[in-house]
């Protein structure tokens, strides 16, 4: 069991021929991902990979029946790429795509609800379960399937907490990079939940950072409906107010969204937070006994 | 990326929205000029620069003669503000609004924000307008009337009358504001907004609306299609080296401490300066070199981080999953060796190809400590900050 993919999930890639993802699907493919395609407009009818290519996202679903889509086109073309794949019937898109403008996501965010398409992303490292799937640019080889579900809205921070618990040998369930701008296609809640639901699962790694109010939601959300053990870390304690820390979504505007109001609020609902990203797995130790 | 006053309500105008009458100026000759053909016998001087607080720091008067607004201009063109929404050595004033006077019977609040709890456009009505409105957020919440534009069916004008009903406003004004809401939230979404802000908007004693304050922020995401909006931004306003690193499309921000960061990612970028701080370290700021670090952004973010006098010691700590280290290595390398890095540097590489680059730190014979994991890498980069220069 898994959360999102696993070895059966049938994957193309949106943006197919471009350098990064051709570099990154064929790491996929060696990880185990079963990829049956990929698409690229005006280069349908080729084969990429050892895997062809189509012209639109509907031809490549109705020849391969992909359920799920991994996104690397450029940020301009973000918005028309989600929707083509939510309109194609698509079930679980992965966006890589870093700088789509944070109005287009608005509307994709309600267009992929409205069509029951789960999207995650953008800007984020995509999902793995480790030892099945991989659907994103994460390092595969620091992953050992196992028992932690991890969510984060930053790439390498996720990467950190993986080599931890899979170090400590727990290794991992699924992981899921959530992203780091405004408006994410999904939300710490939304993997909270399937997290608590798989059976694999048996304690949560969420790892936040400073702006918006997500982390205070999923704190919330944890009190009432998480029964598994769950350890935090938020990143950017020492990070200053108004300044935008990289990620679109990383600011702390109008003394909102700090770091310290962020643990407070975890550790309010029962979260066992640290306050080094050195000491993740550790944490994951102590509030399991294992 | 923001906009000065002067161009917001230029962008105001555009769109058919009522801004009191006023004139840039950036010289002190043309300020004679300017009032001339102004209206009035009385008009508010306005230093541009891109930070709140401007009244409280003196940034704002009201004038009655030529004299008074030439020795206003005399006073801030060239030399730099400083408010409470700056640092210490404030922002550069190149620009001076000189504006007709507006007799005001109320002062409203007017803003629009992406919302990322309900994921929608939001506008916010207050009748506290002109003060600080985060402190009625936060003190009367009940006095900030809000509406949500849906992302796929836009803007409509029940909104705006729901608005003008809590507002308290007359008939005439209710359709005034209409045409407003219609107008800024068609601005809104064409420019790439990500935020508004009109603090006062308000009701003349003739009874109409007008807009006397007008601040934008531009999404930097978007700025690939808002060319014109580009064209007008005003770099002076902008950290040096902020504007530097991002040409290089590093993301830097400069900070008091004096340990230099290097590292991949923003979030452990965060977790980086944090880590030291916990370590008892002050970090000098915050570097992102992104997924694509080559040797070549490996020295501009050297140069960058080492332009800073304050710094002491560098940690670089890369986490490669899209970036190779042992291309990181060389680029470190190269960097130490070209631009004569002379404060202790801290490397710790994790992932693709770390042994590999790590191999090649230790065999270069440069002075460079290789750390064992993220602890020890901000335990060794403290330690080497309080031994200091060499």
């Amino acid at each position: 069991m898994s959360i999102l993919i696993n070895k059966d999930t049938k994957v193309i890639c949106q943006g197919f021929t471009g350098s990064q993802a051709t570099q990154h699907c064929k790491q996929c493919i060696d990880y185990g991902t079963n990829f049956v395609g990929g698409v690229t407009p005006g280069k349908g009818g080729q084969t990429h990979l050892d895997l062809p290519v189509f012209d639109t996202v509907k031809d490549a679903v109705s020849a391969t029946q992909a359920s799920a889509s991994l996104i690397f086109v450029p940020a301009r073309f973000g918005k028309e790429s989600i929707l083509e794949a939510a309109e194609a019937g698509i079930k679980l898109i992965v966006c890589i795509t870093e700088g789509i403008p944070t109005l287009d996501m608005l509307v994709v965010k309600k267009r992929c609800d409205d069509l029951g398409s789960r999207l995650i992303g953008p800007n984020c490292p995509g999902v793995i379960t480790p030892g099945e799937s991989k659907m994103g640019i994460m390092p595969g080889n620091i992953h050992l399937p196992g028992r932690v579900g991890v969510i984060s809205r930053s790439g390498t921070l996720t990467y950190e907490a993986v080599k931890q618990t899979s170090d400590l040998g727990f290794g991992q369930s699924s992981c899921v990079g959530i992203g780091g701008d405004p408006i994410p296609g999904s939300t710490f809640i939304d993997m909270l939940h399937l997290f608590e639901d798989d059976p694999v699962t048996e304690a949560i790694v969420m790892v936040g950072e400073i702006g918006g109010t997500a982390e205070e939601a999923a704190a919330e959300f944890i009190q009432s409906n998480i029964s598994k053990p769950v350890v935090s870390y938020i990143a950017g304690v020492t990070a200053p107010s108004g300044k935008r820390m990289g990620h679109a979504g990383a600011i702390i505007a109008g003394g909102k969204g700090t770091a310290e109001e962020k643990f407070k609020a975890l550790e309010a609902a029962g979260v066992h937070t640290v306050r080094s990203p050195a000491e993740i797995g550790k944490g994951v130790g102590e509030i399991t006994g294992w | 990326m923001n906009l000065h006053e002067y161009q917001a309500k230029g962008l105001f105008r555009e769109y058919g929205i009522s801004v009191s009458k006023g004139i840039p100026v950036n010289n002190c000759n043309a300020i004679k000029e300017a009032i001339n053909s102004l209206e009035g016998n009385r008009w508010v001087v306005k230093a541009q620069v891109h930070a709140g607080g401007r009244g409280k720091a003196g940034g704002v008067e009201l004038v009655d003669t030529v004299q008074e607004a030439e020795a206003f201009a005399e006073k801030w063109l060239g030399h730099n503000l400083v408010t409470y929404q700056t640092d210490e050595r404030g922002q550069p004033v190149n620009t001076i609004l000189i504006e007709e006077c507006i007799d005001i019977a109320e002062e409203l609040y007017l803003g629009a924000v992406i919302d990322r709890a309900s994921q929608r456009l939001v506008f916010m009505a207050s009748q506290e307008g002109g003060v600080n409105i985060e402190e009625v957020a936060a003190t009367t919440p009940e006095k900030i009337f809000q509406v949500a534009i849906d992302p796929l069916t836009g803007p409509s004008r029940d909104e705006a009358d729901q608005l003008s009903v809590q507002l308290d406003l007359t008939e005439v004004q209710a359709e005034q504001f209409r045409d407003l809401y219609l107008s800024l939230s068609k601005m809104f979404i064409e420019k790439d907004l990500s935020l508004l802000e009109i603090n006062p908007l308000v009701i003349t004693t003739k009874g109409d609306l007008i807009c006397l304050d007008a601040k934008i922020n531009v999404d930097s995401n978007a700025l690939y299609r808002q060319e014109s909006l580009v064209k007008i931004n005003d770099v002076s306003q902008e950290d040096e080296r902020e504007s530097y690193a991002s040409k290089w499309n590093l993301s830097y921000v400069s900070l008091n401490g004096n340990i230099g960061c290097m590292v991949n990612g923003a979030g452990l970028a965060m977790g980086t300066m944090d880590i030291i701080k916990l370590h008892g370290g002050e970090p000098a700021n915050f570097l992102d070199v992104g997924g694509a670090a080559d040797s070549e952004r490996v020295s501009e973010a050297f140069k960058i981080i080492l332009s800073d006098k304050a710094v002491q010691a560098v940690l670089i700590n890369i986490f490669g999953g899209i970036v190779r280290c042992d291309i990181i290595a060389d680029g470190i390398i190269e960097a130490v060796e070209q631009i004569g890095v002379n404060v202790p540097v801290v490397v710790r590489l994790e992932g693709n190809n770390s042994e590999l680059g790590s191999d090649k730190l230790s065999k270069s014979g440069l002075d460079i400590i290789i750390a064992s994991g993220l602890e020890d890498a901000a335990k060794l980069v403290v330690e080497a900050s309080r031994r200091g220069k060499s």
